[in-house]
């Protein structure tokens, strides 16, 4: 944590504990994700159209169908991503508290693998007719 | 949290409304924050008027009448009054930028202009900001030439199309414009370093004379210090010499992930 020590001189404030010597890997997954899922969500919105007005069963066996299922695994888990990375940066931005802050970056993750799980258990659960 | 309320100790009070200049046939209203350390009162606007038929064209002008004619106790720092020493930085009429290149027509408000010190900086006195972490955050970036090759007898050589990569970087005069615009600067400014050193790191990276390329990027390689620019570009609206941060930190950005990849 960042001593505020009004002692401490203002460089030795602002070079604080130094560079994480991260945040690449973070920034260049959010624009990889981001182009995965402009071309997902186009193949998911074609889907979604495909389906209006059938049946409850016809939808089932359309998503049922592997290339269809591996599309929306692969949104499911893009997405899920995204949002997390997205919504970490969210956190850092305007959360300052740091025990607060480290509460919702973990929250953060553990929601986007809950609705990433729940999600593809679906997806799988069609797919294999369970 | 991000602030959404200034603290009990910096909420505004309307101030004193000085006298209109007597026989003045052209006159416009000037807003301005006043605070005074000595006497623990919460800031306030005072309301001044400018006779601009004996006033310059500029904002400064207008600061320096009123400071001549009116009020001696308003403070501000000016210096050059002609945009190359950044000191008459303010915020006018909402938006930053410098006293002595703005003119009181250019501000929004017709008859009227308000007039704040930077925004989200400590402030001195009435208009004058506490820049010392601004200037710190420029120290850290180390902003001279770093080699490890022997300095040649004469002078480290540069082509003209290396010294064309500066143009655009180093006519920043460290204003504090860009950087007091930037609301990712207002809520991280502790860790973020924000546009204006960002801009003169990038300055100090591309510069083909420097051997520390890579050490300086290390040194910026942060969630903090250099990723929560969010490419708002308040920074490349708000510079009084048309320069482009967002741009060189995007370039930053670019640096860091073409040494990954």
């Amino acid at each position: 944590m960042l001593s505020h020590s009004s002692m401490r001189t203002p460089l030795g404030r602002v070079r604080g504990l130094g560079s994480a010597k991260s945040g690449t890997g973070h920034f260049w997954l959010q624009r990889v994700t981001a182009v995965a899922n402009l071309v997902l969500a186009i193949g998911f919105l074609c889907v979604v159209l495909s389906l209006i007005g059938k049946p409850h069963a016809a939808a089932l066996a359309t998503l049922a169908k592997p290339q269809v299922a591996i599309l929306m695994l692969l949104f499911v888990v893009s997405g899920a991503v995204h949002m997390r990375i997205g919504m970490q940066v969210i956190i850092e931005d305007y959360v300052h508290h740091e025990v607060a802050k480290i509460v919702a970056v973990m929250a953060n993750t553990f929601f986007a693998i809950a609705v990433g799980a729940a999600c593809a258990f679906a997806l799988l659960k069609i797919s294999f007719g369970g | 949290m991000a602030e959404f309320n200034l603290p009990q100790n910096s909420r505004l009070t309307e101030g004193k409304a000085w006298p209109k200049p007597a026989g003045a046939s052209k006159v416009t209203e000037f807003k301005i924050y006043r605070w005074d350390p000595d006497t623990g009162a919460n800031p306030r606007t005072d309301t001044y008027y400018v006779d601009r038929e004996d006033c310059g064209p500029m904002v400064l002008d207008a600061l320096i009448w009123i400071k001549n004619k009116v009020d001696p106790t308003l403070t501000f720092r000016r210096s050059c009054r002609e945009g190359i020493c950044g000191s008459c930085a303010m915020n006018m009429d909402g938006k930053n930028g410098l006293a002595c290149t703005t003119g009181i027509d250019e501000c929004g408000g017709k008859d009227k202009v308000a007039i704040y010190p930077l925004p989200h900086m400590p402030v001195v006195k009435d208009l004058v900001p506490d820049l010392t972490r601004f200037y710190a955050q420029h120290a850290s970036i180390e902003p001279w030439l770093k080699t490890t090759t022997p300095a040649p007898e004469k002078e480290w050589s540069q082509g003209r199309e290396d010294r064309e990569k500066l143009d655009g970087l180093y006519e920043c005069i460290l204003c504090a414009c860009c950087s007091t615009s930037c609301p990712s600067y207002w809520w991280n400014g502790d860790r973020y370093l924000g546009p204006a050193a960002l801009l003169q790191a990038y300055r100090w990276l591309i510069d083909s004379r420097d051997e520390a390329t890579g050490e300086r990027l290390d040194n910026l390689e942060d969630p903090f210090r250099l990723y929560r620019c969010h490419t708002i570009m308040n920074c490349a609206n708000a510079c009084p010499k048309g320069l482009n941060p967002a741009k060189a930190i995007a370039e930053v950005k670019k640096m860091m992930v073409a040494r990954q990849l």
